[in-house]
């Protein structure tokens, strides 16, 4: 390097003579096109627009020239680096877009591999399906109330004008709890939620109750001592059956489709009077040449469960004045709705915890 | 109850257009449910003429049988009007009598083609037919002889013999006792379509004399009627004639002998149990009163039964002789030698009879009407009915004596206003239409303005309620009448907190990759003993079933961990080997205490509802999760990795961010989980659950896999903390400073322990730490450990200084060693 040029003026400096400037500047341009991927072009970089470039190094020169020529030696040996800087970029871009291209078609994957590497969790088909049921109550403003499994027997009998002499108690097989005289039972119905929610508020009351409920029933594709039951109360002024059989029109509807609405069929229930057996016409054949239809089994209806008008001396027990009030309540299988709905056949499949079944229907139904 | 319908045609007359079906659909909708309708000459397809035996030769055969050649009338039947060669087995027929032939081409039941074919040396071109052939009953030896007049050769057999009687069954609901009778079929029958009824039980009956049989009744609570009859020189060798068998068959009852057919079939007509006895068996007279405890009878099934101080029983001077109304006893049994018969026709206490029958698990076809409520107003009707049959077809007479002792109870009387069936059905029902509805099913009614008085028919013991008229009328206006209209429901709130939660929970618990089970409740000690529980485990304190399915199993949960095991074990042997489960339930924690049975006249005083509140067990939500196999599956991306303690912990670690609980991990010991692999998982001091691997034991003992990772924890309380409301967040958008630190602490030392110190002395700008490492080896000693944490640190206001990032590290590390004895690497 040169130190200050201070011995005369003006001088002439080699390296940022015109042509001399012109011929590092071209050869850098050579030198950058010429360079054939990224690499090179670092290398090219460092050669021609380096810290030691010759350009770079001519720069250093300008302050060697007397003041008068500085300006002019500056602009020429500016416009040069200029000129490379500029190819550098352009070429730069280019090589970065065929580099980019080579990546791209490299770097094809075979995207039918599998990708599962976490198996997907559900929630059991029958809190999914109690939950869709519950909505379309819900929908109504109807709230969802519950209760205990094990119960006082009084809620679950006495309290529902089931006596303890009254033939309906032995219809149903009772899980009773040690000591026998506690009095306490496995829930055998939802019905002692309905008896709660009336005992714990007044009328207007619009509640469904779905559950877990008991009964001695040995294991078999349909019978289970564990199932699940809903139940629909309401208690109001001027409540009448035509609000029961809208209820559950609406609600077949809902879950069924248009035209599935339901029939009542006269039945005995000690805790509604009127009672009835109510059946939705059937979803599968719709009760067109039901002969040949195996979810009605030949009916054009399917039975869902039993229904009727509260029977006022329910309403007594529970502390609500049935000179004020009405009520209607009814109540049916959810795990049996399930199985003729989702064509499962073998109850079992319901309390087995076997994981294909559950993760057959996901988180919703 | 089955009802043969030509029965019911006794008593109604059903005209021609009321077709089979239009019958049933009718009863149906009355509440008579149709059970189902079996006909035999469904199950039978003709030719099925009647023959006369014209020839019959006897030919012993090499077997030893004898079988009879037989040449039979069958008139054109044939086509030929040629008699008919037929072999035949049975021995109770001579030549000249009418028998019921089937030709060939005819089908008997269990699809029995007939057809000519050769045997024992002949053309057997038919078939000469016995009752239990053509399905009409089992207990006729022989073939069909058809009396002299019975038909000409070539009539159609199936109308002879009155084949074509469809016998109905109907589901008979438990307060419509009075339709297990053909008098209270028949009598809907009539109703349903406005018809006449002829009630069987209307009958004059003789006036009650001193002459009869003496009968005392103690309790005429429990026994308000008693009515004897007898007759004298009955035929004990009289058989039960062929429409009267028939008939108790096809009601589903079995014939026995004259006497007590006769009694069945009064008690299928009427509905009133009768009881007979042997009269020269009795000694004294007869008593009704309550047994003493402990006094024992033979009943007729023979079974010795011990009695309470509630059965109502009937006695004679030798001591009980029945357990009066369910069942009678040996020592006063008709016999084939009973010529002289006492007839019973009593009105029993229905809950009385039930509670009989309950304690002494006795069902009758008498019990089963008694306990329901019968008719009281017809026991004499009843008994004279019988008398009369045991007189026409047994040759007995009739004795001068009528014992009547008491009255049949008072009718009831029900006010109601004349539109409440209107009100409650919804249906647009007249006070005329009520009117006369309620008289159609046999109340007294009067009017009296707004109100009506109806008084019930004696057969209607179900009639006391005002809401029982109104389902009376409402059934025979028809239950179809009843429009469709949604009730006005006030605004709803949606789902309760709680609710919303254990949706989210689940919901949570789904997208990691649980699956959700329902498990049965029941365990036993062999369940106890599996998780390895302690004797005093307060596990082991559970509620016991007093009858339940299995005995190995009389506990009801108080872990879910049995029921899930037992569900993983299930996937496991089935071959399924990752199994991720979860399950939601309560368990019931036993109080001890007793639930009052109170009355059902009011509410529950506070007191009472208290003392049932206090009586029902605690039972808390619990939530179970257990982990076996891959957590994540092995595939082309490498190996997986397999489900360990730290993703049981991890799960509910997740929850319970998921639900913003802040939730304390420790170490602990408890069982099932091995003792060096089990989180405490706190809410603040709040112990709320246990997560870890499964103890090896526990694992052997439920046959899963080892390593099993369960968590079992209190669902109620977790949710009871969960952020309901959460408040939006601020945060900064200034840039992260990053620091990374490693420690060495003694490999005792709890890793949380760790980051609460380096937490703690990080101060405020700390924003968020991660262990990313966990070194044990010799570059940090024996009984060492290394552990090493990404810190990052950022201000809400502003971005960090030069060193204000290190200078916070140097606090979080300063801290951690005062605490932790931590160095820094």
């Amino acid at each position: 390097m040169s130190g200050p040029n201070t011995d005369y003026d003006p001088v002439e400096v080699t390296p940022l003579k015109a042509e001399e400037v012109e011929r590092m500047r071209d050869e850098a341009v050579a030198a950058i096109a010429a360079a054939a991927d990224l690499e090179q072009l670092k290398q090219v970089r460092l050669d021609h627009a380096g810290d030691r470039s010759p350009l770079a190094l001519a720069n250093r020169e300008i302050g060697a020239l007397p003041p008068q020529a500085r300006k002019e030696a500056g602009a020429r040996v500016g416009q040069a680096r200029g000129a490379v800087t500029k190819a550098l970029g352009e070429r730069t871009s280019v090589l970065e877009d065929e580099h980019e291209q080579r990546m791209l078609v490299e770097e094809r994957v075979d995207v039918t591999l599998p990708t599962k590497r976490r198996r997907a969790g559900a929630r059991h088909p029958i809190t999914t399906f109690s939950e869709r049921l519950s909505d379309v109550f819900l929908a109504m403003g109807w709230e969802v109330a519950e209760g205990p499994w094990v119960e006082a027997e009084w809620l679950n009998f006495d309290a529902l004008n089931m006596g303890p002499d009254h033939p309906a108690r032995t219809m149903q097989d009772t899980f009773w709890l040690e000591p026998a005289d506690a009095a306490l039972v496995l829930r055998t119905h939802t019905s002692p939620v309905q008896a709660r929610t009336m005992l714990s508020q007044q009328p207007p009351i619009y509640v469904v109750c779905p559950g877990r409920v008991y009964r001695t029933d040995e294991v078999d594709a349909t019978h289970s001592p564990v199932f699940h039951q809903i139940e629909g109360l309401v208690v109001d002024e001027g409540i009448t059956m035509a609000h029961l059989k809208g209820t559950l029109d609406h609600m077949t509807t809902a879950l069924f489709g248009e035209g599935i609405t339901t029939r009542f069929r006269p039945s005995y229930f000690p805790f509604t009077e009127p009672s009835a057996e109510m059946d939705m016409v059937c979803f599968v054949c719709r009760g067109v040449d039901s002969d040949a239809c195996r979810t009605c089994r030949g009916e054009g209806w399917i039975e869902l469960g039993g229904c009727g008008v509260v029977n006022p001396r329910v309403l007594t027990a529970c502390g609500i004045d049935p000179e004020v009030y009405s009520g209607i309540a009814f109540g049916f299988g959810i795990d049996r709705m399930l199985m003729f709905r989702h064509n499962v056949t073998d109850l079992r499949d319901v309390f087995e915890g076997d994981v294909r079944f559950a993760s057959a229907f996901g988180t919703e139904i | 109850m089955k009802a043969p319908l030509s029965w019911i045609r006794e008593y109604v007359d059903l005209p021609a257009d009321v077709t089979l079906s239009a019958l049933t659909d009718r009863l149906t909708m009355l509440g008579l449910k149709l059970e189902a309708v079996t006909n035999p000459a469904d199950a039978v397809t003709g030719p099925l003429v009647v023959g006369r035996v014209l020839t019959l030769e006897k030919e012993p055969q090499k077997n030893g049988k004898t079988i009879n050649w037989c040449t039979v009338d069958v008139g054109d039947a044939n086509g030929t009007g040629e008699p008919q060669g037929i072999v035949c087995g049975a021995h109770n027929f001579v030549e000249g009598d009418l028998v019921v032939v089937c030709l060939p081409g005819a089908v008997l039941p269990g699809d029995f083609e007939i057809s000519a074919r050769k045997t024992y040396g002949h053309l057997s071109a038919g078939m000469i037919c016995s009752a239990a052939e053509l399905g009409l009953g089992t207990d006729h030896d022989g073939i069909i002889v058809l009396p002299a007049d019975a038909g000409a050769p070539g009539d159609d057999a199936f109308d002879v013999l009155g084949m074509d009687d469809p016998v109905i069954e109907f589901e008979i609901n438990p307060d419509r006792a009075y339709a297990l009778s053909l008098r209270g079929i028949a009598r809907e029958a009539a109703l349903g379509f406005d018809l006449p009824f002829t009630d069987p039980a209307a009958r004059d009956t003789p006036a009650a004399n001193a002459d009869g049989h003496p009968v005392v009744v103690d309790d005429a609570a429990g026994c308000p009627v008693f009515v004897a009859r007898s007759v004298s020189g009955f035929d004990p060798t009289a058989t039960t004639p062929g429409w009267m068998a028939t008939r108790l068959e096809q009601a589903g009852m079995r014939p026995v002998s004259l006497a007590v057919d006769v009694t069945n079939y009064v008690m299928l007509e009427l509905g009133r149990p009768i009881h007979g006895y042997d009269r020269e068996k009795l000694s004294g007279a007869v008593r009704v009163r309550r047994a003493a405890a402990g006094e024992k009878l033979t009943t007729l099934d023979g079974v010795v039964r011990t009695l309470s101080a509630e059965d109502l029983v009937v006695t004679d001077d030798s001591g009980i002789i029945g357990l009066g109304g369910v069942m009678g006893g040996e020592t006063t049994e008709i016999s084939e030698t009973t010529t002289s018969i006492l007839v019973e026709a009593a009105h029993w206490d229905a809950v009385s009879m039930f509670r009989t029958g309950k304690r002494h698990r006795l069902t009758s076809e008498a019990g089963k009407r008694n306990e329901r409520g019968v008719d009281p107003e017809i026991t004499e009707a009843a008994a004279d009915r019988v008398v009369e049959l045991l007189v026409e077809l047994g040759g007995a007479t009739a004795d001068a004596g009528v014992t009547v002792v008491g009255t049949p109870p008072a009718r009831v009387s029900i006010t109601i206003p004349v539109d409440l069936p209107a009100r409650i059905s919804g249906i647009d029902i007249s006070a005329e239409t009520t009117l006369a509805h309620l008289r159609a099913v046999g109340c007294e009614v009067a009017i009296d303005g707004d109100t009506l008085t109806a008084v019930a028919p004696s057969w209607r013991p179900d009639l006391t309620d005002p809401y029982d008229l109104v389902e009376e009328v409402v059934r025979i206006v028809g239950y179809d009448q009843v429009p469709s209209v949604l009730p006005p429901a006030p605004a709803g709130r949606g789902r309760s907190e709680a609710q919303r939660l254990r949706r989210r929970v689940g919901t949570t618990l789904a997208g990691a990759g649980l699956v959700e089970t329902i498990s049965y409740p029941f365990v036993g000690d062999a369940d106890w003993d599996r998780l390895g529980l302690a004797e005093g485990d307060e596990r082991r304190t559970a509620l016991r079933v007093v009858n339940p399915l299995n005995n190995e199993e009389p506990f009801l949960a108080t872990t879910l961990l049995p029921g899930l095991l037992k569900a993983l074990a299930r996937n496991v042997g089935r071959g399924t080997t990752d199994v991720a489960l979860f399950e939601t339930s309560l368990v019931f924690e036993p109080t001890g205490a007793k639930a009052p049975l109170l009355g059902v006249d009011r509410r529950p005083s506070d007191e009472e509802w208290a003392s049932i509140e206090k009586a029902v067990p605690r039972q808390p939500m619990h939530l179970a999760i257990a982990l076996t196999g891959h957590a994540e599956d092995a595939g082309w991306w490498g190996a997986g990795r397999l489900a360990s303690w730290s993703d049981a912990i991890g799960t509910v670690r997740a929850l319970a961010d998921e639900l913003g609980v802040e939730l304390t991990v420790t170490a602990t010991t408890r069982e099932p989980w091995h003792p060096g692999r089990c989180a405490e998982l706190r809410i603040g001091e709040r112990v709320i659950g246990h997560a870890g691997e499964l103890h090896p034991k526990v694992c052997k003992a439920y046959a899963v896999p080892a390593r099993t990772a369960v968590a079992e924890i209190d669902l109620d309380a977790l949710l009871e903390h969960a952020t309901t409301v959460v408040t939006g967040p601020e945060f900064s958008s200034f840039p992260v400073a990053k620091e990374d630190v490693a420690l060495v602490v003694d490999a005792d030392v709890p890793a949380a322990a760790v980051e609460a110190a380096l937490r703690e002395g990080a101060g405020e700008l700390l924003e968020s730490i991660a262990l990313f490492d966990v070194f044990t080896g010799e570059q940090v000693g024996e009984g060492k450990k290394s552990l090493a944490y990404a810190l990052r640190f950022r201000a809400p206001d502003r971005t960090l200084k030069e060193g204000e990032a290190s200078a916070a590290r140097e606090a979080a590390v300063a801290m951690a060693a005062e605490r932790t004895g931590a160095v820094q690497r």
